[in-house]
């Protein structure tokens, strides 16, 4: 068997039991990337050697819940000695001088990082086509984008490039690419994972989360980064259960969302769900229907509140201190020249949309207003979860599209999110699992569950994705 | 027309902090520019502030101490400028719930006080320029003054209350050669009983208390001369220059920031809590009125004497030291002088030199010089009494031998005495003062004189 190919569970099984090394693990993997990844382009930068030291050093025998699993970046997270480049020119020759929360955690469970994964830059977007280092191609046909913003932590485990990765969620930037690349993708609560090394881009929304191949996985690597961290004030000191997923869905109601099977959505993907419901109704969950009454308004509320953030967040890449610099005459050309070469056209229109909507006489209008939205979408949520235990839905409203499809229509790219933006606004749990096919691409389902209560999440995901077998289809490329 | 000016201070003062407002940096200086920085304070991507509780309890006991309310729930915002001291390109801070509201300084009103990050410090070299991130976040508080201030002294006296205040509170040291306490200043001219007030304009650096006070005897003949031209002001940012004695235009209206304040969402608000406040209102350092009142009724002093030595809490710390068994007495000589806090003397010392004159050791007189060397250099009463030789003599062994001896040298005195004329004991403790050098007791002189005549 290809140690590849291997769920965390899996290969875990076969290190503690000294059948393989964490060497031997590390090098296939490496072997993968060598073999697959010209076609993938999933990664922006590796070390081999460092990722084969850092194998030698694990024993696996007496290590942590990932010692010896090889894991992939997202290019947004810190980790000392290695590039962070958010995949963006403006950070070009950056090197980081820290381990972020979540990476000191992985280290701690004697994980391999492997490398660092490509991504629209800054987080923006959901295609990873912004990227100013390329474009990361689709497993299940390179001919499409791999979801995005975590396009290239997607792709890495889709097609067999690392065991799991991680990633981050700031309006789906997880669940979408899982659903369009066939993985699992995990957004925890925001505060159940610090985001002390994680990149802002909109710091009332990002959260830091794992693919991977299983639920299971998903459940491990979750108990690997959460919990609190005093470095991060928003990360919440709430213990870290052990994320028991296997009580299966008898006695759970099931809450399906009438406002998230829209017109326009595509058939077959909307078939899959569908069938995916009444399979875990089969299974025993109640499904009971409700309604998220303010939907509707979740993606303009979102691009006015994260893009307000973003325009403070990357106000510090100036030039002045680290990263690209382009001279000027004084330093206020230096900080256009700087920020006009750095930054790409999606991160500069969000920068000057953001900026717009806190400036004066239009904050009470856009930001505040949009403030007041959010809090409606989160009482829609509370609302909701008195009546069920989770929350079913599609996670993307189409397959992955090709590459160069939506570039040129920015408002269409941004509805790529409408099913998993409202999740984050609300600060609760979401999870996309495989759940079919359309046109031979991958259709995600994704569970939304109540405010730190990711163990119902899993709990849903795990049992469906046991009583299917899409999880262990593999794309051939 | 007569002219009057109308003034407002926007006070920044650091915190006396071990470490700074949102990182666990020293708030020293460091040794050597950008020593005192991690990546929090630098802005590195990927970072998080996390609040220090000490600056923010100082924060309140500072309020306290000015009698503002405490706000029970107050909030972070993100000022957005991009300026090459500034780390992030915004600077956190508070906007419209700020910890402390209201409040009074003498008679200035205070409109609030709010904690924010300090930003770094440029330098400029002949073809480049640097930044210092050592300063970069350290704990600032800035106090709002209400337009109050009609004149450049009353503008002087209250920053130098408020100095006062937050020295004696320990909140900072408010060492203006560090920086440590900044002001900005609105001022603005109208004719006198206008209620109106006039077009507002900003002055910024300032680096002294005497630096503002300067600035504005410059800059409200300026305005007024300008009004009373007709010429119309308008709103701008005019910068001090202290060698120059002159204020110069910085930016107009137009070009005036828009910060973009909005919530920091990396930071939870401040919630203070009744145990909070109650254990801060513990901390605070008793207020001038309270400790007139007390010196009045615990060392018995006179309403003004308590007044005076109230007016600065170094003076009135002063005196308690001084105070001793004769409170009265030591005021009196602390009040000899105008500050004698400023003076090498130390308070236990009046306390010893008022004893000294109690016991009949020297004089009053004496006393004055004894003082006079004290102030000069800070040496006790007892070491200066022995290197003058001042003593008094009070042993009544000699004292009887100097009187045996003036007695049979001046029997005419004695007779005298004895005919009725009693102030001829005068001269005879004269002559025995006279043979004693001036350091026999007086008192005891006459003593012992009035028994041998009455005796023999």
């Amino acid at each position: 068997m290809s140690l590849h190919t291997l769920t965390i569970a899996g290969l875990r099984a076969k290190l503690q039991t000294g059948e393989v090394s964490a060497q031997e693990v590390t090098q296939a993997l490496l072997d993968r990337i060598q073999a697959v990844d010209g076609q993938l382009k999933a990664y922006l930068w590796m070390n081999p050697e460092d990722a084969l030291a850092q194998a030698a050093a694990v024993d696996p025998k007496n290590g942590g819940l990932l010692a010896g699993i090889p894991i992939a970046i997202k290019d947004v997270l810190n980790v000392a000695g290695q590039p962070c480049t958010c995949g963006s020119k403006i950070l070009k020759g950056f090197t980081s001088v820290y381990d972020a929360h979540v990476i000191t955690r992985l280290k701690q469970a004697g994980a391999v990082l492997l490398g660092r994964t490509n991504m629209d830059e800054f987080a923006m977007g959901s295609s990873t086509e912004n990227s100013s280092w390329g474009v990361t191609h689709n497993p299940w046909d390179l001919e499409r984008i791999p979801g995005g913003s975590s396009g290239g932590s997607a792709a890495c485990v889709a097609g067999d490039e690392a065991i799991a990765s991680l990633g981050s969620d700031t309006g789906g930037s997880i669940r979408q690419p899982a659903a369009v690349t066939g993985c699992v993708g995990l957004k925890p609560t925001y505060g159940r994972v610090s985001r002390y090394g994680l990149v802002a881009f909109a710091s009332s929304l990002d959260q830091v989360g794992p693919f991977t191949k299983t639920v299971a996985d998903a459940a491990t690597m979750l108990r690997v980064i959460a919990g609190h961290d005093k470095r991060d004030s928003t990360s919440v000191p709430k213990p870290v259960p052990e994320y028991a997923i296997a009580g299966g869905v008898k006695g759970l109601r099931l809450g399906l969302p009438k406002e998230y099977f829209i017109a326009g959505m595509d058939r077959e993907v909307e078939a899959a769900v569908r069938a995916a419901i009444k399979q875990l109704e089969s299974l025993g969950a109640e499904i009971v229907e409700i309604s998220l009454p303010h939907t509707e308004y979740a993606v303009a509320v979102y691009y006015l509140i994260a893009t307000a953030e973003a325009s403070a967040n990357l106000a510090r890449f100036d030039g002045v201190r680290y990263g690209a610099r382009v001279r000027g005459e004084d330093v206020t050309e230096m900080y256009a020249k700087t920020r006009g070469a750095g930054f790409g056209p999606e991160v500069k229109r969000r920068i000057i949309l953001g900026t717009y909507a806190l400036s004066a006489g239009y904050y009470d209008a856009y930001y505040l207003r949009a403030q007041k939205v959010r809090t409606l979408i989160r009482q829609d949520f509370e609302k909701a979860f008195q009546k069920c235990d989770a929350i079913v839905t599609p996670t993307t409203a189409e397959v992955a599209f090709k590459i160069g499809e939506k570039s040129a229509d920015p408002l269409k790219m941004y509805l790529c999110d409408i099913f998993t933006i409202s999740c984050n606004l609300a600060g609760n749990c979401g999870v996309s699992v495989p759940c079919g096919f359309s046109q031979k691409l991958p259709v995600g389902l994704q569970i939304l569950g109540k405010a730190f209560d990711e163990e119902t999440i899993l709990r849903v995901a795990h049992a469906y994705e046991q009583s299917t077998d899409w999880h262990k289809q593999r794309p051939a490329f | 027309m007569d002219y009057e000016a109308v003034i407002g201070l926007e006070v920044h003062i650091q915190l006396k902090t071990r470490t700074k407002v949102f990182c666990g940096c020293a708030t020293d200086a460091g040794t050597g520019p950008n020593t005192r920085v991690c990546p929090v304070c630098l802005g590195h991507p990927g970072v998080l502030p996390v609040m220090n509780e000490t600056a923010v309890r100082k924060t309140i006991l500072a309020g306290l101490m000015i009698g503002c309310e405490i706000s029970r729930f107050s909030k972070w915002d993100r000022k957005n400028y991009f300026y090459p001291d500034m780390p992030k390109n915004y600077q956190v801070s508070q906007y419209d719930l700020p910890l402390c509201l209201g409040g009074r300084v003498g008679k200035v009103g205070i409109t609030r006080i709010h904690l924010e990050e300090d930003v770094a410090k440029s330098f400029h070299f002949e073809t480049t320029s640097g930044v210092d991130f050592n300063r970069a976040g350290t704990p600032l508080m800035e106090i709002v003054s209400e337009p109050d201030m009609r004149t450049a002294q009353e503008a002087f006296d209250y920053m130098t209350a408020l100095k006062e205040i937050m020295i004696s509170g320990g909140i900072s040291d408010c060492d203006m050669e560090k920086g440590q306490l900044r002001c900005d200043c609105n001022v603005s001219v109208r004719p006198v009983g206008q209620k109106q007030f006039g077009q507002k304009i900003e002055i910024k650096n300032m680096n002294s208390i005497s630096g503002v006070k300067r600035a504005l005897e410059y800059e409200i003949p300026r305005q007024i001369n300008a009004v009373s031209k007709g010429e119309k002001l308008q709103q701008e940012t005019r910068r001090w220059d202290d060698d120059a004695g002159k204020t110069f235009l910085m930016r107009t209206k137009e070009y005036a920031h828009d910060y973009r304040y909005f919530p920091e969402p990396d930071l939870m608000p401040v919630v203070v809590d009744d145990a909070l406040l109650t254990e801060i209102r513990g901390l605070l350092p008793e207020l001038p009125e309270a400790k007139r009142q007390r010196f009045v009724q615990q060392y018995g002093l006179p309403e003004y004497d308590a007044g005076v030595l109230v007016a600065s809490a170094a003076l009135a710390n002063f005196f308690e030291k001084a105070a001793g068994k004769n409170a009265k007495a030591a005021a009196n000589w602390i009040m000899t002088v105008s500050d004698i806090t400023a003076s090498p003397i130390q308070p236990e010392h009046i306390a010893e030199l008022v004893a000294v004159i109690e016991a009949g050791q020297i004089s009053g007189k004496q006393g004055k010089d004894v003082f006079a060397e004290m102030l000069a250099a800070g040496k006790s009463p007892a070491v200066i009494i022995k290197e003058k030789g001042l003593a008094q003599v009070s042993d009544t062994g000699a004292i009887e031998a100097f009187a045996e001896q003036a007695l049979a040298a001046n029997p005419k005195f004695v007779a005298d005495y004895k005919a009725g004329n009693l102030a001829a004991v005068n001269a005879l403790v004269g002559q025995v003062m006279k043979l004693s050098k001036g350091k026999a007791n007086p008192q005891l002189v006459n003593g012992i004189l009035l028994r041998k005549l009455q005796g023999s």
